[in-house]
């Protein structure tokens, strides 16, 4: 492996992971980022099935770009081509594992529609496509772009676990304070912006 | 029957309005709301696609199947959200720059499929037409006021206008950071005004997931 090679797949999951963490700087996945954190282990769960989703809808988005769209001058259908395309191979793939990996669809399954298609997964596919990342760089990517996901969202489940044994002021209770939470954890994570100078 | 039309209209505004009442779209809302211009042109960019996609699924709400009707919607709206694109590109290559990913984004904007599964695929185009309408404006007023408010509190200046000139202003309100916590306390604000607890909506609430139905039919 080159040296180069090698400072790009550093470049891409750290500066996925930490720097540009999808949730609390790109602002994609707020959803289940809020819904599904009142619990760790639903954390833990949805983090795993957002990580599998989003490196299979990066693969997945990728290879229709490379040999679908732009073979044939359809670059201006990727919006339309990509959800698509991600949500029947999701659909697919739920359907695969309810009747080969029945285990693995209890502990995963139940998160996988509700991330089929929400902005995160779109999201990694637009712009691993903007960065012009080939096949494993959109791969690394959309795995990174997973790990920042599970990584923000544990977090955010340890403190709203805790948060729930405090007593917040009335009108804060529910959503108000889980997002001035997410103000404090994303200015934490802002300190991450300086590892590579 | 001109009475129902205004409601129809109206109740996208302030009564269900759909980022402070139904909590939906919360990423667009966050990402482009540093400053009140973004934020007004991505209200825009919204409410057209949300109106043009209201109007023909409700026009064609009788031609799909039940089963397939969500990725059909699904592929009205991205439609529409293509043509937006082009046109930004277009006419308005700066804001399409500033606004980046989140114009096609618009496709998995919740508050776009709520509207075609709740009110379009069951209502006339007229109807739909002024859902869509007060929806989008609801939802640009919304946007608007979280963009004022961040870009005054972090730069001084309301739509590109410089009001407060030689004070150094927090510039945290226009980091992301300073999105969650603005919109964190316009929520605090707005259920100290309607006496009621803002719930976090679970991710169901969005009729994205019916796209996987089990045997019945049911999401």
């Amino acid at each position: 492996m080159s040296g180069d090679t090698f400072k790009l797949i550093i470049y891409i999951s750290f500066g996925t992971i930490l720097m540009n963490n999808f949730v609390l700087t790109n602002f994609l996945g707020i959803c289940p980022f809020l819904g599904v954190s009142k619990k760790l282990n639903s954390a833990i769960g949805m983090g795993l099935a957002v990580i599998f989703v989003m490196t299979i809808a990066s693969v997945v988005t990728s290879l229709t770009n490379t040999y679908l769209l732009i073979p044939n001058n359809l670059e201006y259908l990727q919006t339309l081509a990509f959800i698509l395309v991600i949500a029947g191979f999701v659909q697919f793939i739920e359907m695969f594992m309810k009747k080969v990996i029945p285990p693995l669809y209890k502990s995963l399954g139940i998160y996988l529609p509700l991330i089929t298609t929400n902005c995160a997964v779109l999201g990694v596919a637009l712009l691993s496509v903007q960065n012009e990342y080939n096949l494993w760089q959109s791969a690394l990517y959309g795995a990174s772009a997973g790990v920042g996901f599970m990584l923000a969202t544990i977090i955010f489940a340890g403190i709203r676990e805790r948060l729930d044994l405090n007593d917040v002021p009335k009108y804060f209770k529910g959503l108000p304070i889980a997002l001035i939470t997410a103000a404090f954890l994303s200015m934490a994570f802002t300190g991450f912006k300086g590892i590579f100078g | 029957m001109k009475n129902r039309s205004l409601q129809e209209f109206s109740k996208g505004i302030l009564k269900e309005n759909p980022t402070f009442i139904l909590v939906l779209g919360m990423c667009p809302t966050l990402a482009v709301s540093t400053t009140a211009e973004n934020s007004f042109m991505m209200g825009l960019a919204a409410t057209s696609v949300l109106v043009l996609s209201n109007v023909i699924i409700s026009i064609i709400r009788k031609l799909i199947p039940d089963k397939v009707r969500i990725p059909a919607y699904i592929t009205v709206i991205a439609g529409f959200v293509t043509i937006v694109q082009l046109l930004m590109k277009a006419f308005l290559p700066e804001l399409n720059e500033a606004l980046g990913i989140y114009i096609p984004l618009i496709v998995v904007n919740c508050i776009i499929l709520a509207r075609a599964e709740a009110f379009a695929g069951k209502n006339n185009p007229w109807y739909s037409l002024l859902d869509g309408l007060g929806m989008g404006l609801g939802f640009t007023l919304a946007l608007t006021l979280i963009g004022i408010i961040r870009e005054f509190l972090g730069s001084g200046s309301v739509f590109g206008l410089e009001i407060i000139k030689n004070i150094p202003m927090p510039t945290l309100f226009v980091t992301p950071a300073g999105a969650f916590l603005v919109l964190g306390m316009l929520m605090a604000l707005i259920s100290a005004l309607t006496h009621k607890k803002t719930e976090i909506k679970d991710c169901s609430e969005c009729p994205m997931q019916c796209m996987s139905k089990d045997e019945k039919g049911k999401c």
